[in-house]
């Protein structure tokens, strides 16, 4: 304890503010991704995979490029900068606001991927008894479709939200490292190492491993759990 | 197949192994912003003797934790003063060869061309964004807070300082115009007219003095003492002068 206690200020704040954008960000995903999972899982348009290699190319992009493209972006000549003009300010760049935005698109494969496979796995039939009792196609979606995606659901929510909190490369970019509005953990512990801090350096990246840990273990066990439930 | 990778690992090694045979080469750590000028200088030394500076680019705080990790650096080429004395102390460096090559300057600039008409600008309320490196890890960040404390203005304008990495994303966050203006270092934007600046007073700060260590895994180069000395010599001076870096008299 006495450990946790030394820490500064600071820190508290990255966490806080790394643990709100990862919760919004994942929020978001469920809202934006589950209607494009749905679209990819059912559709049979030609150019489906095409759309469905965008959503993926997060995956293989390296942070840099989204951060670059994203700063030009968000700045005063890119669409971010017309947004921002709503309120009066220039850019969304080093704002909460431009991280989200920023974090959704770097997340959105981790969510959108899970959800499209559980789409998949259940098949048309359960639809089609759906539609046999009369039910309409919103509320087979509501009733049928989404419990029996749920795993799909649950994985990407905790994919979408581990992948946030893990996110470096596009912050540091676009951030602009201001406490309690962009500097995450991660750019924390960045600092720390540049600074030679490396207690609290050391303190955060063991958390971080930790919590790693954690997410892929509980992942695993709710999926197995999950599994024989379906069974 | 196997015995095929396993020639060629075995060669690789002893090419690895055998590195005072390739004596004509030196890898230098350089701190981003002496970037442009680092490359010219290694041009014009690979000219004059043969040998090859290998340059690696990063901000003065990452590349010192690289060597203190026993990075394959064997010069350190610093952005300040603080981490060429401690890769001294912490024996890292070579006792002596610590000097410094080039003095940072600081420029408050925009690009926009009707922005920055001099420290004034900072007192009014035409912008919302200051773009300046992390103060923590860059000596031109810390130059830029400062300067600003000596004009009386940092208080005010706290609140819109967005921080960079490094020198170089100052500039960029400045260049793409998220922030309208910045502190960046005179070298990024000595080649160029575009935009509006005002050369900060030098009373204002500590002059940003940038110093070369030779590092113990080069103390038995030849090419990396050559480096060394060509960097103190009168073609570097001129390369050093023209991306607007001061020279310290003595060298």
């Amino acid at each position: 304890m006495r450990l946790v206690q030394g820490l500064s200020p600071e820190i508290w704040t990255a966490v806080r503010l790394t643990i709100e954008l990862a919760t919004l960000t994942t929020a978001i995903l469920l809202v934006v991704g589950t209607p494009v999972a749905w679209w990819l899982a059912r559709s049979h348009a030609w150019w489906k995979e095409g759309v469905a290699a965008i959503v993926a190319l997060p995956l293989v992009l390296p942070p840099t490029v989204l951060g670059f493209y994203l700063l030009v972006a968000l700045g005063p000549s890119g669409p971010g900068g017309v947004l921002a003009g709503l309120w009066g300010a220039r850019t969304l760049a080093f704002t909460f606001e431009g991280l989200v935005i920023g974090s959704v698109v770097y997340s959105l494969p981790f969510v959108v991927q899970p959800i499209r496979n559980a789409f998949e796995a259940m098949g048309d039939r359960p639809l089609e008894v759906a539609a046999t009792l009369r039910a309409s196609p919103m509320r087979a979606f509501w009733t049928v479709a989404v419990p029996l995606a749920r795993p799909g659901f649950l994985t990407g929510a905790v994919l979408g939200f581990a992948h946030t909190v893990g996110e470096f490369g596009v912050v540091l970019m676009i951030g602009g490292n201001i406490p309690g509005e962009t500097k995450v953990l991660s750019v924390a512990i960045y600092d720390f190492v540049e600074s030679l801090r490396w207690r609290e350096a050391n303190i955060l990246a063991a958390g971080m491993v930790v919590f790693a840990f954690a997410v892929i273990l509980a992942m695993t066990l709710i999926e197995k759990r999950m599994r024989r439930a379906g069974q | 197949m196997p015995i095929k990778t396993g020639a060629i690992a075995a060669l690789v090694v002893a090419n690895l192994l055998s590195g005072p045979a390739l004596a004509d080469q030196t890898n230098v750590a350089v701190a981003a912003n002496f970037t442009q000028a680092a490359k010219e200088i290694a041009a014009a030394f690979q000219a004059e003797t043969g040998h090859e500076a290998v340059l690696s680019f990063g901000s003065t705080g990452q590349l010192y934790t690289q060597i203190t990790q026993d990075a394959p650096f064997e010069v350190f080429l610093a952005a300040d003063t603080r981490r060429p004395a401690r890769a001294l102390a912490d024996g890292f460096g070579v006792e002596g060869s610590d000097f410094t090559y080039a003095v940072g300057k600081i420029v408050l600039w925009s690009a926009d061309a009707a922005l920055v008409k001099g420290g004034e600008t900072l007192d009014a309320d035409g912008f919302d964004r200051i773009a300046i490196a992390n103060p923590d890890t860059a000596p031109y960040g810390a130059a830029a807070v400062e300067a600003m404390k000596g004009l009386g203005v940092y208080d005010m304008l706290e609140a819109k300082i967005v921080q960079g990495n490094n020198i170089a994303q100052a500039f960029q966050f400045v260049e793409t115009g998220n922030a309208e203006l910045g502190f960046v270092a005179k070298s990024q934007i000595a080649g160029n007219d575009a935009g509006s600046r005002w050369e900060v007073p030098s009373e204002l700060y500590t002059p940003i003095r940038q110093d070369a260590v030779m590092l113990k895994k080069g103390a038995d180069n030849a090419a990396a003492a050559a480096f060394l000395d060509f960097l103190k010599g009168p073609v570097a001076d001129t390369v050093i002068k023209k991306y607007g870096y001061g020279i310290e008299s003595g060298n």
